[in-house]
């Protein structure tokens, strides 16, 4: 049985068809990555499956059971949660008090989440910054700080949206340590990513979506070098 | 620790110098006190979730009359009145809140909501013979009972209100460091980002509209014991509203003492234009709204911010 499996998915919004009959299976333990030019539909692929949106067709299953029309808070409860690619950090709150909201998901009292946050907070590297209030990070902390607070859910299927973007090359490489740590901590990852020389690094298998609908499915290796998806990004005649 | 002395010396200022005080000196004090407790009530949904009510005066309202009705019909003490209209209150609380939030109603358009809600009670309380209509309903006062929530002077009262007020802070004193407390936090800071932390926005939102309104009832149940007369204009009007948001928006929205903070400061404050401009009416509001607009321009974050700020940068770290 597939961790997540995705069958048949499709959104509409007015006339745009943002994703049609999308099928994805992951298991437990891959690090899947899902690529494709702007507007392809990644990010409302990560909305369907996270419930910020409903499918207009099809399903979507978590560990056998259908998460369709599930509350995202209910499907994070599931153990399934995510990133956003624009961060949306508790401004006002310190980076400890985020990562704490993340931990309530499994741990009532107040004292514990506080010591689960302040555990993966130093994990993600956060550890100086504790108490700082979350609108004064960086960018790359602010990804840090996404991260944390998924994490702290305890997640076994983390989707992550665009953890790199806007970061130098010094800063990737450092989330790219980091993502290979959750990984090893028992959780699954499903990841957008444009950074390529990253995404390659990282995933076991590549799904390339090109206007809503896959285009390509293998090894990182192999839809590098597919025709289709070269000519989906560069264009025809590449 | 100056902090916790000062705080120890004004908690002991507060329980034992009112015997010794003047009776205007203690009106006003109580008129402080009131307006405090329905600014930590309100801080519950405004401050700490977010959600900024403008009509919480229905809330009063219904305290103040359920409580009342059931004295004057049935010749129920107000002491039980009073948690029976704060059931009542939360209910429609939670009706109010449900529909609002259900359909996703935020900011501007949450407040509006809630505004209609008290204006339409206050409609309904004018035109309905039972309730007395814009006469209003007179609570029986002429001798002491305390059993039924009656006394011959001023000062139970205080120190009624005095222990109400410290109940509801201890109450969000301990929300404030509880799931719950961080919960309503996320949801106002981002709700999508705290729907994705596992956190009920829905629920935690319904949450604080039942506490809410249930403490701001108790205000209203209250005001018609003390004052010994309600009407639909006094008890469902905007200015029970704006009086309960005022304290806790200029003490600190979201911070367990700001609501204090607040009433000390601006009830004083609002009894001193008073006096001022006595004669002339409608002057004191004008100079009243005046000081507001400067408090509020110099103190976006409240008194308590405004402390706060001064302590870090002034204190050790």
């Amino acid at each position: 049985m597939s961790l997540l499996e995705m069958t048949g998915l499709s959104k509409r919004f007015g006339g745009l068809l943002a994703v049609s009959g999308f099928d994805l299976a992951l298991d437990a333990g891959e690090i899947v990555g899902l690529i494709g030019p702007n507007g392809a539909g990644k990010t409302t692929v990560f909305h369907l499956v996270s419930g910020f949106h409903s499918p207009t067709a099809g399903g979507i299953r978590f560990k056998g059971d259908s998460i369709v029309g599930l509350k995202p808070h209910a499907i994070c409860r599931l153990g399934l949660t995510r990133t956003f690619q624009i961060v949306q950090p508790f401004a006002g709150l310190s980076v400890i008090e985020n990562v704490m909201v993340g931990a309530f998901n499994r741990e009532p009292d107040a004292a514990v989440a506080r010591r689960l946050a302040g555990e993966i907070v130093e994990f993600v590297g956060l550890g100086p910054r504790r108490d700082v209030p979350a609108r004064s990070l960086t960018l790359s902390d602010c990804k840090r700080l996404e991260m944390a607070r998924g994490l702290a859910t305890r997640p076994e299927l983390l989707l992550l949206d665009e953890a790199m973007s806007g970061l130098n090359p010094t800063e990737i490489d450092e989330i790219i340590g980091l993502i290979r740590r959750i990984h090893a901590h028992g959780v699954s990852l499903l990841i957008i990513e444009h950074v390529m020389q990253a995404i390659m690094a990282l995933s076991h298998r590549l799904v390339v979506l090109h206007h809503g609908e896959k285009l390509a499915e293998g090894a990182p290796g192999e839809v590098a070098n597919n025709r289709r998806v070269i000519e989906a990004y560069l264009g025809e005649g590449a | 620790m100056g902090a916790r002395l000062a705080g120890a010396l004004a908690v002991a200022a507060l329980v034992a110098l009112p015997p010794l005080l003047p009776k205007y000196h203690l009106e006003v004090l109580i008129s402080v006190v009131f307006w405090a407790y329905l600014g930590i009530a309100w801080n519950l949904l405004g401050g700490y979730a977010g959600q900024f009510s403008f009509g919480h005066a229905a809330f009063f309202g219904i305290g103040a009359y359920t409580s009342t009705l059931l004295l004057l019909q049935a010749g129920l003490t107000p002491w039980m009145g009073m948690l029976l209209g704060g059931a009542v209150a939360a209910a429609f609380g939670l009706f109010e809140g449900y529909l609002s939030f259900r359909y996703g109603l935020k900011g501007p358009y949450f407040s509006l909501v809630t505004l209609a809600f008290a204006e339409m009670l206050r409609v309904v309380a004018v035109n309905t013979k039972a309730v007395g209509s814009s006469l209003g309903l007179v609570v029986p006062s002429a001798k002491a009972a305390p059993a039924m929530f009656m006394f011959s002077n001023k000062l139970p009262y205080y120190y009624i209100i005095l222990v109400m007020g410290a109940l509801a802070l201890a109450l969000t004193w301990k929300i404030g460091r509880s799931r719950l407390g961080f919960s309503l936090a996320a949801v106002r800071e981002n709700e999508d980002a705290a729907e994705a932390a596992g956190v009920d926005a829905l629920g935690m939102k319904l949450r604080a509209m039942a506490l809410s309104s249930f403490l701001t009832a108790l205000g209203g149940t209250f005001y018609a014991q003390y004052f010994a007369y309600i009407d639909p204009t006094i008890t469902f009007g905007p200015a029970v509203s704006i009086g309960a948001l005022l304290p806790a928006i200029v003490g600190g929205a979201g911070t367990v003492l700001g609501p204090v903070l607040g009433s000390f400061v601006l009830t004083p404050l609002s009894e001193l234009t008073r006096f001022a401009l006595r004669g002339r009416a409608g002057a004191d509001i004008m100079l009243y709204g005046a000081i507001l607009v400067l408090v509020i321009s110099f103190l976006p974050q409240g008194l308590a911010g405004f402390v706060r700020d001064r302590r870090a940068r002034v204190g050790p770290r």
